[in-house]
């Protein structure tokens, strides 16, 4: 018989604009992570000799990510000698994974307590910098028929019949939420500032967000993936789509996810543990899913994976109250929401990532932050966190309160 | 020291290695060449210290021509783990005379292709005679195979990933002076006098010398694959490559592979990865197919093998070509590219005249691309004559119609021009459908009439479909190929029958893909199964280029003569298809601005999304492969039938002529070789399942029931 596994907490970093010029920039990913360990051993008054391992998501372990920086920032932290420290890579939910990691550690029974989290310093290190065979081999390349997904959410939005207008229309919905919700104070109970090392507050907000996003001002924006899809990878994606005539081509940085900094981390133990240290659990992690699907396309894990997680909780997709689809780009949601049937009311309320950006191994610890607090502000019961990954997968976990 | 390669060492202590293999007109990389380089280079090795120098020379007129293909041919996937070790075994004399410290010079008296190429990479400097006929490079990859000498490893360490894949990928050759600026060779010589002294003077001045990927320090030139710049580009050249090839061909990928993946090790590791690779595409079964027909069938027939037999060569000296339209233009500016004398006539000198300024105009690009000199081309246009005289024909060897597809229209010009035609002159008609036998009715000697069926646009298109009439003689069939040959275009024979060959498999082709469209599959799924199966290009594409109202018009024209002969001709889905893409939508074609296509005057074709609307049923679908299958099969099963009535009477003749003439995928080595390679056993079960499933358009004609019954290919 297993154990519950709870979440205790769970807190993030604002996340800051992943350029040269972003507030984060000089903030090195090792600090981003010091700083949210710290205030979780101060809010939870954590004994962190108690804390058995701490897992963090990183997709591009290198450079100022490198080297385990779990168990680095655990001991930069100062943290008890005895707390062990792995980073994981899958990809954009590296940091979901990281959380369902600890429930499945919690839940084995063999580990009591578990900080979960992730970070990435998108204006450090970007994306694919650390290379690997899938695009860099041409052997791989060739097999698996890589493409960016860039151009398989254009695919999506080819094959599902979403034009430009419908795609603008669902990035300006993620903007008025995100900055309504910022403006309303929602994500206060998780935002922890950044601070130098004498206190002083770097940043405080998500400060990617666009107040004043309209259909009409993004409909100056070039589509990203167009050249690099003529060039050659629109074929390629042809040949294992061949019913299409051409990709239509949507997306572009005002209805995709944005590049910035941050780092989240998500405490999660059995109930021992709980009383022992006099926490309250906020809530139940209740089932968790993996799943992949065709490669190419690559972004269309959400659907199945929830559907997955749904059956091992036996629950409904009736039964959730409030989702959250990681808005890498904007199809994505959309098909998500079209394939489940959801009510738009009950996806992203708070915004999401195509407004406040998408820090890829941190992500998908910053959704269940986000979904915590809105069920409690709601008052609702069972939330649904999604990511599409790449290769193919979907990761969902579904969390209860408690 | 060997009958292959004779060592000879001069007064200044220079080896000459004069490569000139017994029995051969050319040099190349076979069992002979493998014992006699090894056996060199240990002499070389134990005599180093009275060595000052090498020099690879060539006894033949060309330097080397390469691996040997009969060889090559004959791997089998069993015998992969003995033919690495050869292959690794071939490299491994070439290396150590590379590495022995002393000057190796490549005396590069001619052509130097694939393993030819590779010695000459092997050493530190190459020099080769300036003759712009002289083609140096890597063509292995059109072939199906890859440089397995070393010549991956050493192109992308000799000029940079970016620089080298073009040679290695796309099998670009070129002559000393473009070898020379893109830094395959270091020096051009005059003659061979200038090229051995030059060699010499090397050596001299380098006692001392190796490659430049063995100095320390050496780094690949233009960055390695981890180099930012060029992993951002090593991203995308997959997909980019697969553009071209459709994931058809496996050389381009392996040979990239090869690269890339051997540009991060030693060299040595890289030529062990290049051979792993070179292994696969050998024992592969496409590299069989692209030898069997490109390099065997290919020469063949250009050797005369559907020629009869005890007839004198001929050189035709003036042709007559009637009708300057499309077809007759490229038919006269084909032939004066070749020297011969061409009489072009029209009814009316404007329209002649309109003809001779076809050949002008792909003349002007010729010089102004520096294909040709000013000179050159205003001869080749002074050979045409454009004329609306009949007279003007007086003297003609060759007589070649190219009017209208209209039986009393090609009559009356036979009779007109066949009177000032030379005594023992040919007439031929370029028809594409209308069968010979019945035109050569109109003709003075039925004997001396023949088919021959060009395709458009004529200077490109390389073949001509040589059509024998029951009464056209030997003497008459050998003078039409050598002509052919003449023009440098590739002829195949074949008997008189409706649709000849090439017009009679083409046209399943498109019918399989309208029929297609008739059952609901949706009309892109068709065009990418086509250029996935590795068509040029889509049966719906190619119906809107042909036109549906000349589709229609030989339907009809075919319905006619074949009820004169009582007998019917069965209406199908595909002419219920055209016509209502005529009749209904009023689409005739791609000249007509809408199709199964919509033109935009500003863009590319798309297509026309009425045939979502009128055509498409969401319910039916078939797999790719299966799509892919029906449209190759259709048109292997069609071939079959043109070999067992005698339409065609060889195996090459179907092969090259499906290929070149209507694009059969060039991967499967032809309509036929694709039966073989499928397996006749499990070809003749797929058609059997196709026919119960689709019709009986795909029922295995007898002769494939033969061979499947007896395991036998067809040869």
């Amino acid at each position: 018989m297993s154990t519950d596994a709870f979440i205790y907490d769970a807190i993030r970093t604002p996340r800051g604009k992943g350029k040269k010029d972003g507030s984060l920039h000089p903030v090195k990913p090792v600090s981003l992570v010091v700083g949210l360990m710290k205030a979780l051993q101060e809010r939870n008054h954590l004994d962190t000799s108690k804390v058995e391992d701490v897992v963090l998501g990183c997709v591009t372990p290198i450079g100022d990510q490198g080297a385990d920086i779990a168990k680095t920032a655990a001991l930069a932290a100062g943290w008890d000698d005895s707390v062990s420290g792995i980073q994981i890579n899958r990809f954009c939910a590296s940091g979901l994974e990281a959380v369902n990691m600890a429930a499945m550690k919690v839940a084995s029974g063999w580990e009591d307590l578990i900080v979960a989290g992730g970070v990435e310093s998108l204006s450090r290190i970007p994306m694919g910098s650390d290379g690997g065979p899938w695009a860099m081999d041409p052997a791989t390349n060739i097999q698996t028929g890589f493409v960016p997904q860039g151009v398989g959410a254009d695919l999506i939005a080819t094959l599902e019949g979403f034009s430009r207008e419908d795609v603008d229309a669902f990035a300006v919905q993620s903007q008025i939420k995100a900055a309504a919700a910022r403006k309303n104070g929602k994500f206060n109970k998780s935002l922890i500032p950044v601070t130098d090392q004498n206190g002083i507050t770097i940043l405080d907000n998500d400060e990617f967000i666009r107040e004043g996003t309209t259909v009409e001002s993004l409909s100056s924006l070039k589509p990203s993936f167009q050249m690099m899809g003529q060039m050659g990878f629109d074929d390629s994606a042809k040949l294992k789509y061949p019913q299409v005539e051409e990709i239509n081509h949507v997306h572009h940085a005002g209805n995709s996810s944005g590049i910035v900094d941050g780092a989240a981390l998500v405490l999660v133990g059995n109930e021992k543990i709980g009383k022992e240290l006099g926490m309250k659990p906020r809530a139940r992690i209740v089932s968790v899913a993996l799943t992949s699907t065709e490669p190419t396309i690559m972004l269309t894990g959400p659907g199945p994976a929830s559907l997955k997680a749904l059956e091992k909780a036996g629950l409904t997709v009736d039964d959730i109250d409030l989702f959250e689809v990681n808005e890498a780009f904007a199809s994505v949601v959309m098909k998500f929401q079209k394939d489940l049937g959801v009510p738009w009311e009950k996806i992203n309320v708070n915004g999401g990532a195509i407004a406040m950006g998408h820090p890829l191994g941190a992500t998908g610890a910053i959704i269940i932050a986000t979904l915590l607090d809105e069920l409690e502000t709601q008052n609702k019961r069972y939330g649904l966190a999604t990511l599409c990954v790449g290769g193919g997968m979907g990761i969902a976990t579904i969390i209860e309160r408690v | 020291m060997t009958d292959s390669i004779r060592f000879e060492k001069d007064s200044d202590n220079i080896v000459t290695l004069t490569m000139d293999m017994p029995g051969q007109s050319a040099n190349t990389m076979n069992a002979d060449f493998r014992a006699a380089i090894l056996a060199t280079a240990d002499r070389l090795e134990k005599e180093i210290d009275a060595i000052s120098g090498v020099i690879y020379a060539s006894a033949k007129s060309t330097f080397f021509a390469g691996g040997d293909l009969k060889e090559l041919i004959q791997v089998k996937k069993e015998d992969a783990a003995e033919f690495f070790q050869m292959v690794e075994k071939i490299k491994a004399p070439l290396r150590k005379i590379e590495t022995l410290g002393i000057p190796v010079v490549a005396a590069i008296n001619g052509a130097a292709l694939g393993g030819g190429f590779e010695i000459c990479l092997a050493s530190h400097h190459r020099i080769a005679i300036n003759n712009p006929k002289t083609k140096v490079g890597l063509p292995e990859v059109t072939l199906g195979l890859l440089p397995g000498g070393g010549g991956v490893a050493r192109m992308v360490r000799l000029l940079g990933l970016e620089n080298a894949l073009p040679f290695l990928i796309e099998g670009k050759q070129v002559n000393p002076e473009k070898a020379l600026k893109a830094g395959l060779i270091h020096e051009l010589a005059d003659d061979a006098t200038d090229l051995m002294s030059k060699a010499k003077a090397w050596i001299k001045a380098n006692p001392k010398s190796t490659q430049p990927w063995d100095v320390k320090g050496y780094k690949l030139p233009g960055g390695a694959p981890s180099h930012p710049a060029v992993a951002q580009k090593l991203v995308i050249i997959p997909s980019i490559l697969r553009q071209k090839t459709k994931g058809c061909y496996p050389a381009p990928e392996k040979i990239l592979a090869a690269a890339v993946e051997g540009a991060q090790v030693t060299f040595d590791e890289a030529c062990t990865i290049e051979s792993r690779y070179f292994t696969e595409l050998t024992t592969g079964q496409i590299s069989k197919n692209m030898i069997g027909t490109f390099w065997f069938q290919l020469n063949e027939i250009k050797a005369g093998g559907s020629r009869p037999d005890g007839i004198d060569a001929y050189t035709t000296k003036k042709v007559g070509v009637l009708g300057a339209g499309m077809m007759g233009a490229g038919i006269a500016y084909s032939s004066a590219m070749s020297g011969i004398e061409v009489v072009l006539k029209d009814v009316s000198i404007e329209a002649a005249e309109k003809g001779k300024a076809y050949s002008e105009a792909l003349l002007k690009k010729r010089v102004s691309r520096k294909q040709m000199t000013q000179e050159k081309a205003d001869k080749v246009l002074g050979l045409i004559k454009p004329t609306a005289n009949a007279e003007d024909l007086d003297g003609c060897d060759l007589i070649i119609e190219a009017v209208f597809e209209n039986r009393e229209l090609k009559a009356k010009v036979t009779q007109e021009a066949e009177q000032f035609m030379a005594k023992d002159g040919v007439f031929a008609s370029n028809t594409s459908t209308l069968p010979i036998t019945g035109l050569a009715t109109a003709a003075k000697d039925a004997k001396k009439f023949i088919g021959l069926h060009f395709f458009s646009p004529v200077d490109k298109m390389p073949l001509v479909e040589i059509i024998k009439g029951e009464q056209t003689s030997d003497e008459t069939l050998a003078r039409a190929f050598d002509y052919v040959l003449q023009i440098n275009k590739t002829p195949i024979v074949v008997n008189d029958s409706r649709g000849f060959f090439t017009s009679r498999t083409f046209g399943t082709f498109v019918g399989e893909g309208l029929t297609m469209l008739s059952e609901g599959i949706h009309p892109q799924f068709i065009e990418s199964a086509a250029l996935q199966a590795g068509m040029p290009i889509g049966p719906l594409a190619v119906q809107d280029e042909v036109s549906m109202t000349l589709s229609r018009k030989v339907v009809d024209q075919t319905r006619l003569d074949l009820q004169a002969e009582g007998k019917d001709l069965p209406v199908t889905p595909a002419e219920i298809l055209t016509n209502k893409m005529l009749d209904e939508f009023k689409r005739e074609g791609k000249a007509a601005g809408a199709g199964f296509y919509d033109y935009p005057s500003n863009g590319k074709k798309k297509l026309w999304p009425g045939l979502i609307e009128h055509f498409v049923k969401p319910e039916v679908t078939i797999s790719l492969e299966e799509a892919k299958e029906r449209l190759l099969f259709r048109q292997a099963i069609e071939t079959l039938r043109c070999y067992e009535e005698g339409v065609l009477t060889s195996v090459r003749d179907a092969n090259i002529g499906s290929i070149f003439g209507i694009g059969f995928a060039p991967w499967t080595g032809g309509a036929i070789q694709y039966v073989n390679q499928y397996g006749v056993r499990e070809f003749y079960q797929r058609a059997q399942e196709l026919t119960k499933k689709y019709g009986e358009r795909f029922e295995p004609p007898a002769i494939l029931v033969e061979h499947a019954e007896k395991g036998d290919f067809f040869k």
